[in-house]
């Protein structure tokens, strides 16, 4: 079996998120990283692997961004991935949610792989929905937001809350699954694994090697135009106390809700 | 023609209220571009023709019915898509909810169509829809303009309200759909499953929640014993981390795909502030956030935010409390 793991660059989580006024896509300079939800769709090909319930012969990480985007990759492949892909195209460049999950399609339908795994959210995007994109094109069937995953005569047996409580859900293989961040707790890569992330193969694809059509990725082929970014209505900032001395913290605390008639 | 489709979920005989939601905007939003609303449902018997047409009375002047797996993603797609191809309506919208942005995703893929989630605004411009979403934790609103025939629109959860009009009743058709053989490769085994005890928190005047920043399934005792202090009708809530590490009940759990809640306090310790828990709190009336990351977005949200570890200020707040009730 094969599994390929969508990851992506994010901006690092310190790093205070904005929009770039003069090209209204998100300012993506500064401290990056890989996405954090995405390393337990690594460490969720892991545990099928080394499970031993099915043989997974291969695990490949896949990105879709610019030039730095490699680091992801080699993070990924200091996880665990074998060998990665990085499909990097200026024709790529401002698409949305639609255009890039059907560029990553076009990447994983040239790689044929039995399983895709994805991370429930990106750090910076926040759709929630590329898995489903990327399935469709795939013609895959596909699950989000799974927190436990068996391999059982060839199926998954998923489980996953939706909105009445668990659900469990038998999907036959070949499929894509977006792995919630309560799956599993990823390791932390060994300095070996580290070291020799950037001596594993990493392969650079363009849009024309997987087939993409250019009339619908980037800027253009995007279907959606965000624009007109505004701030959200002002709320009043709320009071903020600094808890140095704890008793002192405490009667603050107790004043607040005695004003308000709460206790 | 500038027709909305929405999707409308349905559990145990009873429509979701996050999808009457969606009809009801659907339908107020279609009325402005000279159109009408549509739902499609998927399930088996207990679609009756009666449940059915009562979606009339939240503006949907036809419902599509057809028979297939309920709470999957695909089948719905499929459902969409034939009725998209054979009637042409112009958006599709989405009450929130896990499966609306699966399959709106997903129709987005198949119909080559543009996508907006977590929509907290509809608004017609021109005789088209455009899309209002909240982005970077909620600091900045981003507007979608659609191109081409089809837009499709997901929902945040809570964003539409639920209107009812009087009188409607929705003309019900049947439609025979043939299921991608990838809709079948997935089938469900159990739906709506319970996890842990059946607490009942929606109707306290009180919660207090923990998070993960509790760090361990006893952490919550120190949650419980805030509760205890404040006594009367107070109750303890839950995030989906913790939820999901099985700490706590899933009966307890608020947010997106657990409860929504306006108590008159909610206190919320060792809590992020994700926004899939905020839509499930933010109309309280009064929020206090313990949290020890100064940054942390819950901050951008309570009326009081207390920076600090919840390990020190937890027991020695029930004691005070304890002591201000006793005195
Ligand atoms: C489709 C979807 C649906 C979802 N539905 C829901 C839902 O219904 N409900 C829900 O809650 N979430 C939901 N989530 C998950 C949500 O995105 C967050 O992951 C989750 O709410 C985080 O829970 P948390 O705040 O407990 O944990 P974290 O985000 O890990 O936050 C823990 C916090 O504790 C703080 N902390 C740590 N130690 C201490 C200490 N000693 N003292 C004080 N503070 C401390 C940390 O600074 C941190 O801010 C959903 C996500 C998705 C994608
Ligand atoms: N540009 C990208 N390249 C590879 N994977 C991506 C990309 N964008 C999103 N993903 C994957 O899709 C998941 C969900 O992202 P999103 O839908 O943006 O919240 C992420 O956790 C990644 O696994």
């Amino acid at each position: 079996m094969k599994i390929c793991v969508l990851v992506k660059e994010v901006p690092d989580a310190a790093v205070e998120k904005r929009i770039d006024p003069s090209t209204g896509r998100m300012d993506r300079s500064g401290e990056k990283n890989l996405n954090p939800y995405d390393t337990h769709a690594i460490e969720a090909a892991m545990q099928i692997r080394e499970g031993g319930a099915v043989q997974v012969d291969e695990i490949v990480a896949l990105t879709m961004g610019p030039e730095s985007a490699m680091r992801a990759l080699h993070k990924a492949v200091s996880l665990g991935a074998d060998r990665s892909i990085h499909l990097t195209d200026p024709a790529l460049a401002g698409s949305d949610v639609a255009a890039t999950g059907y560029a990553l399609s076009k990447a994983l339908a040239s790689e044929q792989p039995d399983l895709v795994l994805l991370g429930q959210q990106s750090d910076d995007g926040e759709c929630y929905t590329i898995g489903a994109v990327v399935a469709d094109h795939l013609q895959m069937p596909s699950l989000t937001q799974v927190i436990k995953m068996d391999v059982e005569d060839g199926a998954l047996r998923c489980e996953r809350q939706a909105e009445y409580g668990y659900d469990t859900v038998q999907v036959r293989l070949p499929a894509v699954i977006s792995v919630g961040d309560a799956i599993n707790e990823p390791r932390y890569p060994s300095l070996k694994a580290i070291m020799g992330a950037r001596k594993k193969p990493l392969e650079q694809v363009a849009a024309g090697d997987v087939g993409i059509d250019p009339g619908l990725v980037g800027a253009d082929g995007s279907r959606v135009q965000c624009g007109d970014f505004h701030d959200p209505p002002a709320k009043a900032p709320g009071q903020v106390i600094e808890d140095e001395d704890t008793s002192e913290t405490v009667d603050k605390i107790v004043a607040w809700l005695e004003e308000r008639k709460l206790i | 023609m500038a027709d909305v489709l929405t999707y409308v979920l349905h559990f145990q005989g009873a429509f979701n209220k996050n999808s009457l939601g969606a009809v009801s905007e659907g339908a107020a939003r279609a009325q402005e571009i000279g159109g009408q609303c549509h739902a499609v449902v998927v399930g088996g018997e207990d679609l009756s023709d009666e449940l059915c047409s009562s979606l009339g009375a939240y503006g949907a002047t036809r419902v599509f019915r057809a028979a297939g797996l309920e709470g999957l993603a695909q089948p719905v797609i499929d459902v969409m898509a034939k009725v998209i191809d054979d009637h042409g309506h112009s958006y599709a919208l989405f009450g929130g909810g896990l499966l609306g942005f699966e399959i709106g995703a997903g129709l987005a893929a198949r119909k080559q169509a543009g996508v907006t989630m977590e929509v907290t605004q509809v608004r017609a411009e021109n005789g088209k829809l455009v899309a209002e979403r909240p982005i970077l934790q909620d600091s900045k609103v981003s507007v979608s303009r659609y191109r081409g025939d089809l837009g499709i629109i997901i929902g945040r959860i809570n964003a539409f309200e639920t209107v009812t009009r009087d009188g409607g009743s929705a003309e019900v058709v049947d439609v025979d759909v043939d299921y991608s053989p990838w809709s079948n490769q997935a089938t469900m085994v159990a739906r709506g499953e319970q996890r842990g005890a059946d607490v009942d928190i929606e109707g306290a005047d009180i919660l207090v929640a923990g998070g993960r920043g509790l760090g361990k399934p006893e952490g919550f005792e120190l949650v419980e014993q805030l509760a205890a202090a404040f006594g009367g009708n107070t109750a303890v809530a839950a995030t989906r981390a913790v939820v999901d590490a099985g700490w706590y009940p899933y009966a307890a759990q608020i947010g997106q795909t657990g409860k929504t809640v306006s108590p008159k306090l909610y206190l919320a310790a060792g809590i992020s502030g994700a926004i899939q828990h905020k839509v499930g709190m933010q109309s309280s009336e009064n929020i206090i956030a313990i949290n020890k990351d100064a940054n942390a977005p819950i901050f951008e949200f309570s009326d009081l935010g207390v920076v600090g570890d919840l390990n020190k200020i937890l027991p020695r707040l029930a004691d005070a409390i304890k002591a201000k009730k006793g005195g």
